[in-house]
């Protein structure tokens, strides 16, 4: 057996049932990685037959292998520069025409090629007649037909692909017509005088790329050569001049529209008869009449949304619980083993909390991915795209960012964790990455704690219209700071929005359940360890510098003090008991005392180390929206979770560590402080919903943007616009 | 007349797409050249973009792109 395997690559258009082939054949035993520096997900696996191991890569599906998007790039130089040995190319039956274009893009490469003639069945249901064999005879490659989903013919398939392994194989040549064809001819020759790429390219195939003006070839035949480069460009523009002033047109659209014409006259030569009933009308015509008319659509669209959300939520709700309890009990675990001390608090407060964090959001990420695979899979997240894009347009988004936006908490109460991992289901970059940046703006989980708080503390009246405002103005800070980031940053024209909306489709489970588990395992795998790194440098934050010997011995002796003043049997009585004990009128007394000054000193405490030394130094400039030193801690620990400022709040009003779920004591005190106001809470709120989203988000951020740049642009941009918008709400509100 | 004008349910066929660079790749890569026959389909909501039918497949077309397209319409 050989231990290099061989590497057969699956090419082809969406939709063409690429992933189901690819699933077929190598199960669950494929790795997803991305590309070197982009986001573009590699998935290979492996395929043996009879002792023969080979490496299957299932290649982005494209349309055409121009160099337009990152999918056809990576496409196209996987193909170019690594030299898999076969590439089989899934072809959609119902569609040769569109799919054949694709095709003969290969040919045109010159690599070895073997074509699968998928969803065989839906062509005959649709009448269209396929004679495979003359096919094969026309193009020069094997062609066999199939049906993925069920493996029928995959056997015939892999057969004809172990054929064409390696078999060097003469480029197609299409005529483009006489100009074209003339200048191709004079380039070629320069091409193949001076040896120009040819290593990687067929010197025709470059003349073409040349005239259809594909910036990547150029870029890379600049680099290699400036002059070759030159002449080839210099025969492009007298051609391209030419056509323009007699045709009318330019080159690209001649190339397109010729091999358009050499696919139609092939299949007209007997290929592919049609006895289609033009009256009949096809199950997805049906649906879509119902799921895009102009009324009943979008209603039915809320609808799905709405279910989709709430099942995501509650589904996962008692899975979250589970790991909840089972992170409470290592931690208690943790402290009854361990010692008190730095090494238990690093344990409990920094390993334990940070993998339980990590941990606690897969469930969510998983019926999220869940749901969303069966809308992809199925057809329906394209009609989405489809009634939504005009209105998203308008701020510079895409259709498809409702998803991120409503996850990560456009209904109150999701997660931007998945919400930005949701974006992935955007294919234009600028688009994507939008809305990758704004869809954290929305109100997660984490941040209902804090407005419960506030809201309790001064608009208990009125909490219902608050909760609404608080949503309100999300959105719209969400929407107008992508308008806003679209006009600057992230400046340029609109993705076009030429899209298939594909023919509906049952998901197949065994393809829901492995994108699922992908994406879920890819989350912990490359964000688990960042983030548990993360929350022991946040930890640190709160812990170092800690109180030194004198401060710590002072409160000791307050504590003797307190003690000296009770009946020695009431101090045993406190120390023994445990949580559940009735403990007497006295002893209980003294136990409140004793937590008063737990709370004295955590604050202090608190205030002594690196965060809180950030927080009063950040008081001069955050009067502006009416913060304490207090607030700012709370601020700045709320970046390890939202959750997280209401407990440092707690402690820093000495209320011992405040449980985010009852709040009641820390609403009461809020309410009574001096340095508190409704125009402080307002202030609060707006900083709360905009300033930078929690680390966990930030890690994302940075890696479904590519790039550790966008998730520090994302902390810094966003705690910008919240304290300019918090600042003009107090000093508004005060007013 | 533009594939934009089409209504509802009309088929013409394709003459001239007038598209450039990355929008007019994008136009052929998905069949619509001179000579391929389309129908109009639903439009959404907003009425844009607008769904077409083309060799049984289905396209979604802004209104701005639909006007690079040159079509032949057979029973006006």
């Amino acid at each position: 057996m050989n231990d290099v395997s061989e590497v057969i690559a699956l090419a082809g258009n969406p939709n063409a049932g690429k992933t189901t082939l690819f699933n077929r054949l190598t199960g669950t035993n494929q790795h997803v990685a991305n590309y070197p520096g982009v986001t573009v997900e590699k998935k290979s696996g492996d395929y043996q037959i009879d002792d023969t191991k080979y490496e299957l890569v299932d290649l982005p599906g494209t349309y055409s292998l121009t160099a337009y998007s990152i999918e056809e790039v990576v496409a196209r130089d996987f193909i170019a520069k690594e030299k898999p040995h076969a590439i089989v190319n899934v072809v959609d039956a119902s569609n040769l025409e569109r799919n054949l274009s694709f095709t003969v893009q290969l040919l045109e490469m010159g690599v070895p090629v073997c074509i699968a003639l998928n969803m065989i069945d839906d062509a005959h249901r649709r009448g269209i007649k396929i004679d495979h064999k003359l096919l094969s005879e026309k193009l020069g490659v094997c062609v066999t037909p199939i049906i993925a989903k069920k493996g029928q013919g995959v056997d015939e398939l892999i057969g004809c692909a172990r054929e064409s392994l390696d078999k060097v194989r003469k480029p197609l040549e299409i005529s483009y017509g006489n100009d074209i064809e003339e200048a191709i001819y004079k380039m070629s020759s320069i091409i193949e005088e001076k040896k120009f790429l040819t290593d990687l390219y067929a010197s025709r195939w470059i003349a073409i790329k040349y005239l259809e003006q594909d910036e990547l070839i150029i870029e890379a035949g600049d680099n290699a050569n400036q002059n070759i480069s030159t002449a080839l460009k210099k025969v492009v523009d007298e051609v391209t001049a030419h056509i323009e002033g007699t045709l009318n047109t330019y080159p690209e659209a001649i190339i397109a529209d010729q091999r358009y014409g050499y696919i139609r006259a092939l299949l007209k030569q007997g290929v592919m008869t049609r006895d289609m009933d033009e009256t009949r009308v096809f199950l997805t015509e049906r649906i879509d009449a119902v799921l895009l008319n102009r009324f009943f659509g979008p209603i039915i669209m809320i609808a799905i949304i709405t279910a989709l959300y709430y099942a995501t939520f509650t589904f996962s709700e008692t899975p979250v619980g589970w790991l909840e309890s089972a992170v409470g009990w290592l931690s208690a675990a943790a402290e009854s083993v361990i010692p008190e001390g730095l090494l238990q608090s690093l344990l409990v407060s920094g390993v334990i909390d940070g993998v339980g964090g990590v941990l606690g959001f897969t469930p969510i990420i998983m019926f999220m991915f869940l749901g969303i695979a069966v809308l992809e899979d199925s057809g329906y997240l394209a009609r989405m795209s489809f009634m939504l894009d005009r209105l998203f347009r308008l701020f510079g988004l895409h259709g498809n960012s409702v998803m991120p936006f409503i996850v990560s908490g456009g209904i109150a109460g999701g997660c931007a964790v998945p919400g930005v991992m949701a974006a992935r289901t955007i294919k234009s970059p600028r688009e994507r990455l939008v809305t990758i940046l704004t869809a954290p703006f929305m109100n997660c989980g984490a941040k209902l704690p804090v407005f419960a708080l506030l809201v309790a503390a001064f608009f208990e009246e009125n909490e219902a219209t608050v909760m609404v405002i608080i949503t309100i103005v999300s959105w719209v800070g969400a929407l107008f700071a992508a308008k806003l980031l679209r006009l600057t940053v992230l400046k340029g024209d609109e993705s076009p929005f030429v899209m298939e909306l594909p023919p509906y489709r049952l998901p197949t489970i065994r393809g829901v359940l492995l994108h699922t588990w992908e994406k879920v395992w890819q989350y912990i795998k490359k964000a688990g360890t960042v983030i548990l790194a993360i929350s022991i440098l946040i930890w640190a934050m709160m812990t170092f510098p800690g109180l030194d010997e004198n401060r710590t011995q002072a409160f000791e002796s307050q504590r003797q003090v307190i003690a000296a003043a009770y009946d020695a049997s009431i101090t045993t009585e406190l120390e023994n008991a445990d949580e559940d004990t009735e403990l007497s009128k006295a002893a209980t007394e003294l136990q409140k005392k004793m937590y008063e000054i737990d709370g004295l000193e955590a604050e202090t405490a608190l205030r002594h180390s690196i965060a809180g030394r950030i927080g009063t130094a950040m008081e001069s400039v955050t009067s502006v929206t009416g913060f304490d030193w207090r607030t700012n801690i709370a601020l700045v620990s709320g970046f390890a979770a939202k959750e997280v400022i209401v407990s440092t709040l707690g402690t820093a009003y000495s209320l011992g560590e405040v449980d985010p779920e009852d709040t009641s004591s820390l609403s009461e005190k809020l309410a009574n402080s001096p340095s508190w106001s409704k125009a402080t809470a307002w202030a609060l709120i707006i900083f709360t919903i905009f300033y930078a989203p929690c680390f966990v988000t930030v890690v994302c951020i940075a890696r479904e943007a590519g790039s550790w740049k966008w998730g520090a642009f994302s902390v810094v941009f966003n705690t910008t616009i919240a304290f300019i918008l918090s600042a003009v709400v107090y000093q508004l509100t005060i007013l | 007349m533009k594939l934009r004008q089409m209504k509802k349910n009309q088929s013409g066929k394709i003459v001239k797409v007038t598209a450039e660079k990355e929008v007019g790749r994008r136009i052929r890569d998905m069949g619509l050249v001179p000579g391929a026959t389309v129908t109009i389909g639903n439009r959404a909501p907003l009425r844009d973009p607008v769904a077409i039918k083309i060799s049984g497949c289905v396209i979604s077309l802004r209104n701005s792109e639909a006007d690079f397209i040159e079509v032949e319409v057979e029973n006006e």
